[in-house]
C-alpha cells in the first residue's frame, strides 16, 4: 500500500474543490439567476452570487410565456416510450442473438453492427423525408421511432445474455419450459444490471436529444423541452432570468434521477465502454 | 460441469435429436421489433441517403438523377469549405484535451479518500444535464454582461465579446465540449484504472520512480487501449458537433455563418419547405465517409505508435 502523505491529501482535496467549482458552479449560478426578482440587477460588478430577495416568479413567468410544463410532459412521454421500447426490443433481440440457434443469426447480428456504424447525423435528412412520407412529421411518435431500439443496446444485451451460465436454462428446458418462459423467468431477471443501464441511457438520450426533434417537430405545441428551450432562448434572450428558470426545470428531473440511480450509472458507463 | 450432452440448450433438434428448444419461427419473432426498427429507420434511410445524394431532390419533389453534380457543387461551395474547416478544427483542438484532461481527473479521484465518491458524482453533473441546458448556461455566462465578463471587469480587464467574434465563439464552444467531456471520459478511465494491477505501481515506487515517471511508464502504457478508445469516441463526436455551436452561435452559425459546422450545414440545407434534400444527402454522405476515415486514422496512428 502506498500511503498518502498529509501534503498530498491536502493538494488532492484542493484540486477536487477547484474542479467542483468549475463543474457545478455554472449550475448554481444559473439557479441563482432564476431566483432573482425582476427588480434585482443581475448585471452587477462584481456578480452577486446570492439572490437578494429569492422568488419563484420567474418559474411562473416562463410558464406564462411558453408552455414549459407541456414541453416537459412531451419530453417525459418521449423518454418513457424510449425506455420501454428499448428495454423490450433490445432484450428480445439480444436474447435471440445470444441464446437461440437459427439460420441467419450471423446476418442478423451483422445488421446491428452495421447500424452502429451509421452516424445518426448522416441519416437525419432521410429520416425526416421518410417521416413526412408516412405523415408522421411533427408528432411525438416520429421523435421516438428512429431510436426506439438502439443497435448498441441490442449488442449490450446480447453480451449480457451470452455471459450467463447455460446450466440454469438447461434445467428449465428439461422441465419443459418454452423459449418465452426461459426468456422472461430465467434470463431477464439475471441481467437486471444491464437492463438498468439500458433504461437509464435510453431515458437520458431521449431527454437530451436535440437535433432530431428540432428537425422533425415544427409545431410549438409539440416541442420537447430541448427544442422548447432553444425557442425560449431565441425569443427571450433579453431576460436571462426566464431562460434560467426554464433550464432549471429541464435539468432538475435528471439530477434527481441521477442522484437516485448513480450506482447503475457508473457501472453502465463502464460496461458500455468496455463491451460496446 | 462435465456433461457430454446438451452443453447448449439450443442445440439444433436435428443434431441432438432429444430436446426441442424452440419453434423455428420464434427466433425471428424475438428479433422482429429490434431488426424492424434498425432496418426501417437506420439502414434504409442510409441507403436512401446514398441514392438521393445523386439526385436533385427537394423537400417536396423526388428529383432526378444528376450524377456527381452534388459532389462537384460541394467542392465549389464556400459554405462547405467553412463547415469542413470548423469541424476539422474542432477535432484538432478538442480531442487531445479530451484524451488527456479526463485521464488526469480520473487519477485525481481514483485514490480512495473520504468523500471522493461525492466529488465523482458531482463532477458528472454537466453530463447529466443535457447539452442544450449547459449551452444555454454557458451562453448566459459568456454574455457581454454575464458572469465571466463580470469577473473580468472586477479584475480590471475585459469586457470580452465571447459571443460576437467568429473565433472566440468557436473557441467557447470547444471549451464547452471539453468541459462536458471531462467527467464523461473520466468514468471510462476510472473503469479502466480499476483493472491496472496495483503491484506495477508499487514495484515502480520501490524502484524509486517518482509520480511523473510512474505516470509515463506505468499508467499510460496500461491505459493505452482506453486512451485510443476515448480518442476515437471523442474525435467522432467532435467532428459531428452540432448542439453546442448551434446554441452558442445561433441557427445561422455566428457572424456571417463563419461558425457553421458540417452537421449544421446538413441540417440547414436539407430541412424547411424548400430544403435541398439531394445536396444535403451528398453532405451527409461526406460526413459519413469522413467519420469512417477519421476512425481509421485514429486506429492507424495507434498501431504505428505500438510498432515504433
Amino acid at each position: 500500500m502506498t500511503r498518502t502523505s498529509g501534503g498530498e491529501k491536502a493538494l488532492r482535496y484542493l484540486l477536487m474543490l477547484a474542479v467542483l467549482a468549475v463543474s457545478v458552479g455554472p449550475f448554481l449560478w444559473q439557479l441563482s439567476t432564476s431566483l432573482k426578482s425582476t427588480t434585482e440587477d443581475i448585471y452587477t460588478y462584481p456578480p452577486g452570487l446570492l439572490p437578494e430577495h429569492p422568488t419563484l416568479d420567474n418559474y411562473q413567468g416562463v410558464a406564462d410565456i411558453v408552455p414549459v410544463w407541456d414541453y416537459a410532459l412531451n419530453s417525459l412521454k418521449v423518454a418513457a416510450a424510449n425506455v420501454v421500447t428499448n428495454l423490450a426490443g433490445a432484450s428480445m433481440a439480444g436474447y435471440a442473438l445470444a441464446r437461440l440457434r437459427f439460420r441467419g443469426r450471423k446476418a442478423a447480428g451483422l445488421a446491428f453492427v452495421a447500424a452502429l456504424l451509421v452516424p445518426l447525423e448522416s441519416v437525419v435528412i432521410a429520416q425526416f423525408t421518410m417521416m413526412r412520407d408516412l405523415q408522421l412529421n411533427n408528432t411525438l411518435t416520429a421523435v421516438v421511432l428512429p431510436g426506439a431500439v438502439g443497435a448498441l443496446n441490442v449488442l449490450l444485451m446480447r453480451n449480457a445474455f451470452a455471459n450467463l451460465p447455460y446450466e440454469v436454462e438447461e434445467a428449465a428446458v428439461i422441465d419443459g419450459a418454452n423459449v418465452w418462459q426461459r426468456f422472461t423467468r430465467i434470463a431477464l431477471p439475471s441481467v437486471r444490471g444491464t437492463l438498468a443501464a439500458v433504461a437509464i441511457f435510453a431515458f437520458m438520450g431521449a431527454w437530451d436529444d436535440f437535433l432530431w426533434p428540432l428537425i422533425v417537430l415544427s409545431d410549438p405545441d409539440r416541442f420537447t423541452l430541448t427544442v422548447g428551450l432553444n425557442f425560449l432562448h431565441g425569443t427571450f434572450q433579453q431576460n436571462p432570468r426566464l431562460v434560467a428558470a426554464g433550464t432549471v426545470i429541464a435539468v432538475a428531473p435528471l439530477l434527481v434521477m441521477f442522484a437516485c440511480l448513480q450506482r447503475y450509472f457508473f457501472r453502465g458507463v463502464g460496461e458500455g465502454a468496455v463491451k460496446g | 460441469m462435465q456433461r457430454a450432452a446438451g452443453r447448449t440448450p439450443e442445440r439444433p433438434t436435428a443434431r441432438a435429436g432429444r430436446v426441442r428448444t424452440h419453434r423455428a419461427a420464434s427466433p425471428w419473432l424475438f428479433l422482429l421489433p429490434g431488426l424492424g426498427v434498425v432496418a426501417a429507420f437506420v439502414l434504409y434511410p442510409f441507403l436512401s441517403t446514398v441514392h438521393k445524394a445523386f439526385t436533385d431532390a427537394r423537400t417536396l419533389t423526388p428529383g432526378t438523377w444528376v450524377g456527381l453534380r452534388n459532389f462537384r457543387d460541394m467542392l465549389d461551395d464556400e459554405q462547405f469549405r467553412v463547415a469542413l474547416r470548423n469541424s476539422v478544427l474542432y477535432v484538432v483542438a478538442v480531442v487531445p484535451l479530451t484524451v488527456l484532461l479526463p485521464l488526469l481527473l480520473a487519477l485525481l479521484v481514483h485514490k480512495k479518500l473520504p468523500g471522493v465518491t461525492f466529488f465523482r458524482s458531482a463532477f458528472y453533473t454537466p453530463v447529466v444535464a443535457s447539452v442544450v441546458v449547459v449551452s444555454l448556461i454557458w451562453g448566459w455566462m459568456l454574455d457581454d454582461r454575464g458572469l465571466v465578463n463580470g469577473i473580468l471587469r472586477f479584475l480590471g480587464a475585459g469586457p470580452v465579446a465571447f459571443l460576437g467574434d467568429q473565433w472566440l465563439l468557436l473557441f467557447s464552444a470547444m471549451a464547452l465540449t471539453v468541459w462536458r467531456g471531462l467527467s464523461y471520459y473520466m468514468i471510462i478511465y476510472l473503469a479502466a484504472l480499476a483493472n491496472v494491477p496495483r503491484e506495477l505501481h508499487e514495484a515502480a515506487a520501490v524502484d524509486g520512480a517518482g509520480p511523473l515517471r510512474r505516470f509515463v511508464s506505468v499508467t499510460v502504457p496500461a491505459l493505452r487501449s482506453t486512451m485510443v478508445l476515448v480518442g476515437a469516441l471523442s474525435s467522432v463526436a467532435a467532428f459531428k458537433v452540432f448542439s453546442e455551436v448551434y446554441l452558442l452561435a445561433g441557427p445561422t452559425g455566428g457572424p456571417a455563418g463563419q461558425d457553421t459546422t458540417l452537421v449544421m450545414l446538413v441540417q440547414r440545407t436539407g430541412t424547411g419547405l424548400n430544403g435541398r434534400v439531394g445536396y444535403a444527402s451528398a453532405l451527409s454522405l461526406a460526413v459519413f465517409v469522413l467519420t469512417l476515415l477519421l476512425m481509421l486514422l485514429v486506429l492507424r496512428a495507434d498501431r504505428k505508435e505500438a510498432d515504433g
